[in-house]
Parts: structure tokens; C-alpha cells; sequence
């Protein structure tokens, strides 16, 4: 595999993200959802749930965790991973804040 | 210091002369006494005090004198030149100088900066009127007492430590104080909501208003303050107004000297700044993207600058853990770590009867943040378990109790009950204790819990106390005692939904914190299946003050429209009574065109459902019809969804009445209103029943003596016949009824349970009661609901298209290539 560096790329001001709710970045390759928890930490996964594909990003954020609006599913934040007795995760991205911006690393992003 | 050392020994100069500079020189003589020649500039006219004793000086608690730190004496005998009063203008980084205000000029070959912070005044109009204050030093501290009169009104901007030991500083001299805070809960920075909402309780009971949410717009007076004015419009009369809004480092000199200056001076783990020969330390500086406003962190700088100013590589400062205290007597909080979510790893443990409550945090078995309010003994403990990243895996389950429990196993429930003494007290709130309890028992043959309730009282206020008083029952009758049948809301509580909102009201709880604290949650902030719940109960308590919390609703409600398998949205506009015109289907029409809506179908609910709308088009979408006087059909919420009607008497040759017309004044009457499950109304025009009005929530069947009322009808998954409640012969009576019932079903159901749930629980019989024969206890109902439809009276629509909530609508941002691939 091989490997790039690090690509930061500004996404807009911590506050556009409402606590305990999401925002999406479009990229040409997929959507990803950006979480913000109660703690203002924040974590990034592709907008696809594991089970059928709903929009993790419409889901009710409790903990560092999200339930999926479709059928209820609960995908942890930090892994992307199904959590309970459901199989299955949705790939994750990194994410940082840097006074008070939120920034994404594209390379991985829209890479395939 | 010799003669000799004198005049050949290096000159360090610090810029500064508080806790940090203080802290930094007392490490340094302990190292070296006599590597320096020492030069101090202080631009406050008074030796080293320890500021962050203001507070008790402001409160009377101690005197300037008591917070000395460093006396005239301790700077002669260690042979520091010490100059009060002179503030540094500027620094010649090339010719290693420092000029001062008085034009003395002073040349070193260390300089260490040690400037502090400065109090942030916000932007408003009247900032610099007399009788504004900050809360810095002890000038700030002399102005306050001097002002503050018995009697005179204070206003303190800023919730946080500063300003709320401000305002307990100010009422200990008598003064009418008010603290405005911006943020919903107080010192939100350092507590969660729930020790927020404990906060703000005990500082209203000393006396202090608090107004939270509440954004100041300007200062009013002209020759001085005379109030603070919100941006609601509110007006708080002031004699006194204290900034206590946040600091800001004070690095204006390292800026103008051309160091590098971030928030603060930046500096590396050396406490370098970018020039070798200048330190800096305390609140100034900027570490790791960091800056500190409490004194722990800047010992431990002390120390580095100290070290590396003896030459000594070794230490480094690696940035410090803070934990927060606040200092006013009689109220005891501690915080540290990050504690704002992670309800799903967290311990919690609540005593409303005494306003305890205690947070731990834990992340991999390891603690990561802690809140504890009201019995803060173990706040240290927590603090160095969480510092050493000690596994607390082994004491998980006594970890709560504090370190005095540690090892002892916790029972389980029964066994401890049983094992309590008979004075044991079992309910704090009712003061029902053990023997009390079991002799009620015993006495009255009670067998269940509600009995034991209404002779004891016990448990009957909080709930906290159910499980003991349980076991006590089930201990008293043996295997004769089968657990009444209660289903508890969720795993944060032992409560049934209907306990809950029954406490509610009679506890006056008005915030979901409150609501938690009071009712002794076992987890902070809910989970997903309560908070929507109490959501609920608390809008339909207090229509017109609750503030509607929209992370806790499902995605369908927050944005107005039903989500589809595929993410994509539905939309359903009202069709009142399943009317509609050319104009209307022409807007539909031209809508579902311009934004080229795959699928057009007409409800089972006589009504016509757009489907495949994507989520960034929902807001034009919504626009254009709002325009031809479509809104919204709620098909999305827990709340009316549609009145089916048939055509009735006005075409129909059997009808007997207007159904069409019915149908359209209940559904104008009822739209909007958030009930616990959706509710579907139908109109029959006569008994032959086209518009299927006896398998609705609500149905009215027309006859020729005027309409019969049913409920508890349903058609979904599981199918119900209508039950007669009772028969009415007017229109108006008709409405004012069925209004009354949708009220009584939004006060008493369970959230989620249809109709027909909550009639089955209740009873036919009572309901009949309260709308049919208890004719005050309808029209009481009937105002009610009218009321609560004041706060919903507004079309979600047309809200969100004049921007409410935009944010939810657009992506945060979109990555495309420049050229596609
Ligand atoms: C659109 C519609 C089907 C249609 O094309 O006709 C429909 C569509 C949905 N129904 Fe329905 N129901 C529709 C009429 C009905 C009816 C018939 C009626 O209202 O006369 C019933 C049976 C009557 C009743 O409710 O008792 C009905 C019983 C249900 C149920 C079962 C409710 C129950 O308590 O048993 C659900 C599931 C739920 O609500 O939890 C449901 C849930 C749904 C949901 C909301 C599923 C979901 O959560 O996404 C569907 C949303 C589709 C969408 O995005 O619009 N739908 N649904 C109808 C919209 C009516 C309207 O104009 O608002
Ligand atoms: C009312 C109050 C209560 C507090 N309570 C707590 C608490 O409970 N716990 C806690 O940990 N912390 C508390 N703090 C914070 C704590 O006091 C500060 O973190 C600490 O004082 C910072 O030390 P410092 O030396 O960096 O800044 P300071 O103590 O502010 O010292 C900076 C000094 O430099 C002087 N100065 C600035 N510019 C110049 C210049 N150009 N020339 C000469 N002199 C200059 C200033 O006049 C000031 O005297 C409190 C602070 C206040 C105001
Ligand atoms: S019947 Fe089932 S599939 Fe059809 S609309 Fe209702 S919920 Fe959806
Ligand atoms: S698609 Fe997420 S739970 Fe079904």
C-alpha cells in the first residue's frame, strides 16, 4: 500500500455542528458524516450504515455512539463498528479540532 | 551575594511580579541562591499576594495582609531588586534591555516574562461606564468593597468560578446580586448539566438570581451603571456591573517584542519562548496549544524555567491535568478530566433528598474525567487515580462510594435490605424508615406497592427508594409477592413513564437536568429511549417555558419530512379533511417537476405524499408550497396525522351532517400539537362509516341527532374497533370534546402509546367520566389544550424556509475535484 502524507483539509468552525447531532462533507467518492458528541469531541464516518446503508448522519448521537434512523442500529463512533449482537462496520476517518476549526484528512477520504 | 558576585554575576529580569514569577524564584533560590543578580517589575504598587484568596478578601473571610506570599523582608534577604508599581513598556530583545513606564531602563541577560492575563470586557455599549468592574486584583477587589453597600444592586457577567465567587463575595456584603450567564447551565466548562443545574440551585438559595441563556446586549447609565439590558428585551437594575466574562494572556509586550505570540507567548516544553535568552510562564504563555487560568500549571512550569535557568537539561513540562474547585463556603463541587459525554461508560450515583451527585467517567477501565457535587472528599482520589491511569476495572462496582468502600463487596439489594437495621431510614424524602415501613406492612396486610405507598408515604415522592421498598414487601409476603407488574421507563431509572410525569408536575420540574437530578437518574444525560420521552412530558407540562430539545428527537421530527429506506425524504402536506383544490394540486404538481420527485402518491390518509425529495431540496421544497398555502402534514410526528372525512350530507344522499366540514375545523383545531403516539381522526358522514372512523384514535360518526363520539380505535399492527365514549348533538360540543380528549390522552399517556394503549390502561369508565359527566373537568381540559396550542401555532415549514435550524439542511462542506477523474 502506499502511503500519503497526512492532507488537513478545513472543513468550517466547530459551532456549524450541532452537539450530539452531525454534519456531512459531499466528496466525489462518498459522503461522510461528522460527528460532534455532548464532550464536543468528534469523529468521522462514512455516511453508510453497516446494516442497509442508512444515513448515519440523520441518527440520534448519544454517548460516543450513534443509532441509525433507519432501523435503530447502534454504531460506535470511534470504530464505526455495530455494536450489540448487530455485525457489520462503517469505515471511519480521522478527524481534529485545531482552535475551534474542525479538519479532515482527505487522502484517505476520497481515496477509493 | 558577594561584592564580587555582584557585579559579575548574570542579570535575570522578570517581567511581573505574581504567583508564577513568585513560584518561579522561590524554585530558583532553592537550586542556586546566588547564580543571579535578580531584577523584578511589578506593575501592581504591593508585593507577591495570592490572588486566587481575593475571593475570601472580597467575601471578608481574610484580610490583604493573610494572602501575603512574599514579604519586603524575603525580597532584601534574598537580594532581589524589587520594583512595585513599574510596569515594562518594552523589550530591546537586540540590545537586552527592558524599558519601564518611568523610562528606567534595565539590561538583562535572562529575561523571564510573567505577565498573567487580563480580564476580557465584553463589546458592548456602556463597557466603560464607572461602576463597571473586573475581578483581577487587589485594586479590582478594594473598588468592589468600597461600592458595595447593603442594599445596592450588583450584576455579575459570567457564570464561570470567577464570577459566581464574585457574586457569593458581593452578597456577603449585603447586596442584591444577579449573576447573567450566556450558556444554559452554569460553569459549563467545568461541570456537566446535571451539577450545572445543582449549582445554580444552591445559589439561588443564598439569595443570588441567576439568569442562564441570557445574552447581555448592552450597559445602561450615562453618568454611571444603572442596569444590564439582555437581548430579550429584560432590563436588570445595577449600581455595580463586574465583568467576569473569561481572561485573555497577557503577551501584548512579548507581541510587540516580536516573539511569537499565539493565544498566549508561545514556548516550547523548555518554556522557551523564540528567543534563547527569554522564558515565560504562568497564564501568558501559550504550551501545546494550550493556556492555563488556574495555579497548579504554572507550579510545575515554575519549576522548568527554574531548572533550565541552572542550566539543567533535564526537565521538561509535558502540560498539566487541571481540576476545578469552587471557592465559595457552603457549596462543594469538583471537576476534572473530560466528562461532557460518554454516558455509556460512566458510574453515576444520585441523592436528590441531600443534592449529591456524582459522576465518574472511564474510558478502557480507566477513569477519564470526574464530577462531583454536593460530597466532593473523594474529588482528590478520583483526581490521582485518573492522573496515574490507575485500571479501576476491579473496584468498578464500589468505585462510586468513594475510597473509604474500597474492598468491601457491595450486597445484593435484598440481602442488604434485610440486613438493615429497623431505624434504618429507607425513604430520605418521606422519612420512612425500615421498622415503620414493615409494621404498615404487617399491620394493613398491604401486598403491593401502591398500597404501601398510600399508608407510608414511602417511596411516593422520589421513587429513589422503590427497589428497597420492594424488597421490603417481597421480604414480608415470601414468594406470595409478585412484583406488581411495572415496567420502568428504562435502564437510567426505576420510574414507570407514568411515575415520571406524575412527578413531574408535582415536583414543578421544568429541565430535563432537573427532571434527572430529582428523580435520581442512574446515568447523566438519559439514554435514547427516556430522553425523547421526558422531552415530551416536559413540553406538554410547560407548553409555554419548556425550550423543545431537538437532538432528542428521531431524525423525522427534526426535519420535518420522513425519512425513506434510501436517506432521501417524504414530504405530505395537509390536505384539511382530505379537501383539496386546482391550485393546491397545481403546486404539487409544479413541485414535484422542478425538483424532479420520483414518486407522487396518494396516502391511505387522503392526502398526497411526495417521495424521494433529497435533504438539501427540502427547505426550497417546503417554500414552494408554504407559497400556495400548503403546510406541513406532520405525517413525521408523534402529534396529528390526518382527519379523514367522507363527503357527507352536502353530496352524499344519506349523510346527515357536514362531515367534510367537521373533518376540516378538528383537523384546523388539533394540527400541531406533539401527543405521546401519532393520532388519526376520521368523520363519518353516517353509520355506514366510508371514512373508516371506528378503527381511528378518534372517530365521529354523524346521525341525524348529531355526532357519536368513538376512541381507541386502531389499524396498524394491531386492529381495534372503536369503543362509544358518548354522543353530542352541536358541532361546537362535538370539537370542544374531542379536544378534551387529546388533552387528557397528551397529560396521562405513556410516550409511544397509542390511543387505544393508553385507554386499555386507564379505562373506558374514567375517561367517559372526565369528558362526558365531568363537564368542569372537560371545559379545564379543552382551555389546557388551547393553551399549549399557542407555543405550536407557528408551520414548521414555513420556520425552517425562514432559516430556523438552516445548518441541519446544507453539508458542511463539499470536496469535488476540480476536473473530473
Ligand atoms: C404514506 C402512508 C402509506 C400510504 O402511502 O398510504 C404511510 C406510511 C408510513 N407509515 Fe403508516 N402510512 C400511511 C397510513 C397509515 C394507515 C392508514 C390511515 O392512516 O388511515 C395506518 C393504519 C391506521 C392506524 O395507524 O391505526 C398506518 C399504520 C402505520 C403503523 C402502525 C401503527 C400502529 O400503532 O399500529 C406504522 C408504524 C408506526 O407508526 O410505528 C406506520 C408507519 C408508517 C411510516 C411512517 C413508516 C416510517 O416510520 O417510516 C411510513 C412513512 C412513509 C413516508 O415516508 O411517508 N403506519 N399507516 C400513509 C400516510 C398517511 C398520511 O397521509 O399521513
Ligand atoms: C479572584 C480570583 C480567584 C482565583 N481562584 C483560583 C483558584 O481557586 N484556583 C486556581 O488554581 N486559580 C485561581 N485563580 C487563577 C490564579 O490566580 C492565576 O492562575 C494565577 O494568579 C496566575 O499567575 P500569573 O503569575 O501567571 O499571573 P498573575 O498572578 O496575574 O501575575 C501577573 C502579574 O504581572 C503584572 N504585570 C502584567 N504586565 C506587566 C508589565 N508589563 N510589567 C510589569 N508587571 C506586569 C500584573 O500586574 C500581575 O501582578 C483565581 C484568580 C482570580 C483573579
Ligand atoms: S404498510 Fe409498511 S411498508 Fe407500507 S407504508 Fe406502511 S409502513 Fe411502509
Ligand atoms: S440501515 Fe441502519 S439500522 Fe438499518
Amino acid at each position: 500500500m502506499t502511503y500519503s502524507a497526512p492532507d488537513w483539509f478545513d472543513i468550517g468552525p466547530l459551532e456549524h455542528i450541532p452537539q450530539r447531532g452531525a454534519r456531512i462533507v459531499k466528496t466525489a467518492r462518498r459522503d461522510i458524516a461528522v460527528f460532534r458528541t455532548a464532550g464536543d469531541d468528534i469523529f468521522a464516518l462514512e455516511n453508510r450504515c453497516p446494516h442497509k446503508g442508512g444515513p448515519l448522519s440523520e441518527g440520534i448521537v448519544h454517548g460516543r455512539k450513534v443509532a441509525c434512523p433507519l432501523h435503530n442500529w447502534t454504531i460506535d463512533l470511534e470504530s464505526g463498528a455495530a455494536t450489540g449482537a448487530d455485525r457489520g462496520c462503517a469505515r471511519s476517518f480521522r478527524v481534529k479540532i485545531e482552535k475551534g476549526r474542525v479538519y479532515l484528512e482527505m487522502s484517505v477520504a476520497v481515496a477509493p | 551575594m558577594s561584592e564580587e558576585a555582584q557585579r559579575t554575576s548574570p542579570r535575570l529580569v522578570v517581567v511581573g511580579n505574581g504567583m508564577a514569577a513568585g513560584r518561579m524564584l522561590e524554585e530558583l533560590f532553592q537550586r542556586a541562591p546566588d547564580k543571579y543578580r535578580v531584577t523584578v517589575f511589578g506593575a501592581e504598587p504591593r508585593v507577591n499576594y495570592n490572588r486566587i484568596m481575593l475571593s475570601p478578601v472580597l467575601a471578608k473571610e481574610k484580610s490583604y495582609e493573610e494572602i501575603i506570599i512574599h514579604d519586603e523582608a524575603w525580597y532584601r534577604g534574598k537580594g532581589v531588586r524589587l520594583h512595585k508599581g513599574e510596569t515594562v513598556v518594552s523589550i530591546n530583545r537586540a540590545a537586552r534591555t527592558v524599558t519601564t513606564a518611568s523610562g528606567r531602563v534595565e539590561a538583562y541577560d535572562q529575561l523571564v516574562i510573567a505577565t498573567g492575563s487580563t480580564p476580557i470586557a465584553i463589546p458592548v455599549h456602556g463597557v466603560t461606564l464607572p461602576g463597571v468592574v473586573t475581578f483581577r486584583d487587589l485594586d479590582d477587589v478594594e473598588t468592589m468593597i468600597d461600592q458595595a453597600k447593603p442594599g445596592r444592586r450588583a450584576v455579575v457577567i459570567g457564570g464561570g468560578l470567577l464570577g459566581l465567587e464574585a457574586a457569593a463575595g458581593l452578597k456577603a456584603h449585603g447586596m442584591a446580586v444577579s449573576v447573567v450567564h450566556l450558556m444554559p447551565t452554569l460553569m459549563e466548562r467545568q461541570l456537566d448539566p446535571s451539577a450545572g443545574y445543582l449549582l445554580q440551585k444552591a445559589i439561588e438559595r443564598r439569595g443570588v438570581d441567576v439568569f442562564t441563556g441570557a445574552n447581555t446586549q448592552a450597559i445602561l447609565g450615562d453618568a454611571s451603571v444603572t442596569g444590564v439590558k439582555l437581548d430579550d428585551g429584560r432590563v436588570i437594575p445595577a449600581d455595580m456591573v463586574v465583568m467576569a466574562v473569561g481572561i485573555r494572556p497577557n503577551a501584548r509586550l512579548a507581541k510587540e517584542a516580536g516573539l511569537d505570540v499565539n493565544r498566549g507567548v508561545t514556548v516550547d516544553d523548555f518554556m522557551r519562548t523564540s528567543d534563547p535568552h527569554i522564558h515565560a510562564v504562568g497564564e501568558c504563555v501559550e504550551h501545546r496549544g494550550q493556556c492555563y487560568g488556574l495555579v497548579a500549571p504554572l507550579y510545575e512550569m515554575a519549576k522548568v524555567v527554574a531548572a533550565r535557568l541552572c542550566g539543567e537539561n533535564s526537565a521538561a513540562y509535558q502540560g498539566s491535568l487541571t481540576s476545578t474547585k469552587l471557592k465559595v463556603s457552603g457549596i462543594d463541587l469538583f471537576s476534572a478530566g473530560d466528562f461532557g459525554d460518554a454516558e455509556n461508560d460512566e458510574i453515576v450515583l444520585r441523592d436528590p433528598s441531600r443534592s449529591v451527585y456524582k459522576r465518574v467517567v472511564l474510558r478502557d477501565n480507566r477513569i477519564v474525567g470526574a464530577v462531583l457535587f454536593g460530597e466532593t472528599e473523594d474529588g482528590a482520589w478520583f483526581f490521582d487515580l485518573m492522573k496515574k491511569q490507575t485500571d479501576v476495572g476491579a473496584m468498578r462496582d464500589t468505585l462510586i462510594f468513594g475510597q473509604a468502600y474500597q474492598g468491601g463487596s457491595p450486597l445484593d439489594p435484598m440481602a442488604a435490605v434485610a440486613a438493615m437495621p429497623d431505624d434504618a431510614e429507607i425513604c430520605g424524602s418521606n422519612g420512612g424508615c425500615k421498622s415503620a415501613i414493615t409494621s404498615a406492612i404487617a399491620r394493613d396486610a398491604l401486598t403491593s406497592l401502591d398500597e404501601v405507598r398510600a399508608q407510608t408515604k414511602a417511596s411516593a415522592s422520589c421513587g429513589q427508594c422503590t427497589t428497597k421498598v420492594e424488597a421490603l414487601i417481597a421480604a414480608a409476603l415470601g414468594d406470595k409477592y409478585k412484583a406488581a407488574n411495572r415496567k420502568p421507563m428504562c435502564k437510567c431509572t426505576d420510574l414507570t413513564h407514568e411515575e415520571a410525569r406524575g412527578l413531574i408536575i408535582s415536583k414543578k420540574l421544568a429541565s430535563m437536568p432537573a427532571v434527572m437530578q430529582e428523580l435520581g437518574w442512574k446515568s447523566s444525560c438519559g439514554c435514547p429511549s427516556c430522553r425523547p420521552a421526558l422531552n415530551y412530558y416536559l413540553l406538554c407540562a410547560w407548553p409555554l417555558d419548556y425550550k423543545d430539545d431537538a437532538q432528542s428527537r428521531f431524525v423525522n421530527e427534526r426535519v420535518h419530512a420522513n425519512i425513506q429506506k434510501d436517506g432521501t425524504f417524504s414530504v405530505v402536506p395537509r390536505m384539511w379533511g382530505g379537501l383539496t383544490t386546482p391550485h393546491e394540486l397545481r403546486a404539487i404538481a409544479d413541485v414535484a417537476e422542478r425538483f424532479r420527485i420520483p414518486t407522487v402518491k396518494v396516502t391511505g390518509g387522503q392526502r398526497i405524499d411526495l417521495l424521494g425529495v433529497k435533504k438539501e431540496d427540502l427547505p426550497a421544497v417546503w417554500a414552494e408550497l408554504n407559497k400556495a398555502g400548503l403546510v406541513s402534514g406532520h405525517a413525521y410526528a408523534k402529534g396529528l396525522r390526518t382527519v379523514k372525512t367522507c363527503v357527507g350530507k352536502e353530496w352524499c344522499r344519506f349523510g346527515t351532517q357536514d362531515s367534510m366540514g367537521l373533518g376540516v375545523k378538528l383537523e384546523r383545531l388539533l394540527c400541531g400539537s406533539w401527543t405521546p403516539a401519532k393520532v388519526k381522526l376520521a368523520v363519518s358522514g353516517c353509520p355506514r362509516n366510508c371514512a373508516e372512523a371506528t378503527v381511528k384514535d378518534i372517530g365521529v360518526v354523524c346521525v341525524d341527532s348529531g355526532f357519536d363520539i368513538h376512541i381507541a380505535g386502531a389499524a396498524g399492527l394491531h386492529v381495534r374497533a372503536t369503543d362509544l365514549l358518548g354522543h353530542v348533538e352541536t358541532e361546537e360540543e362535538a370539537l370542544e370534546h374531542v379536544a378534551a380528549i387529546l388533552q387528557l390522552y397528551r397529560e396521562e399517556a405513556a410516550y409511544l402509546d397509542r390511543i387505544y394503549k393508553w385507554v386499555e390502561k386507564t379505562g373506558l369508565a374514567r375517561v367517559r367520566a372526565k369528558i362526558m359527566e365531568d363537564h368542569d373537568a372537560r371545559r379545564a381540559l379543552y382551555a389546557r389544550f388551547l393553551i399549549s396550542q399557542r407555543a405550536v401555532r407557528k408551520d414548521p415549514w414555513a420556520e425552517r424556509v425562514a432559516g430556523f435550524g438552516a445548518k441541519e439542511f446544507t453539508p458542511l462542506a463539499v470536496v469535488m475535484p476540480i476536473a473530473a477523474e
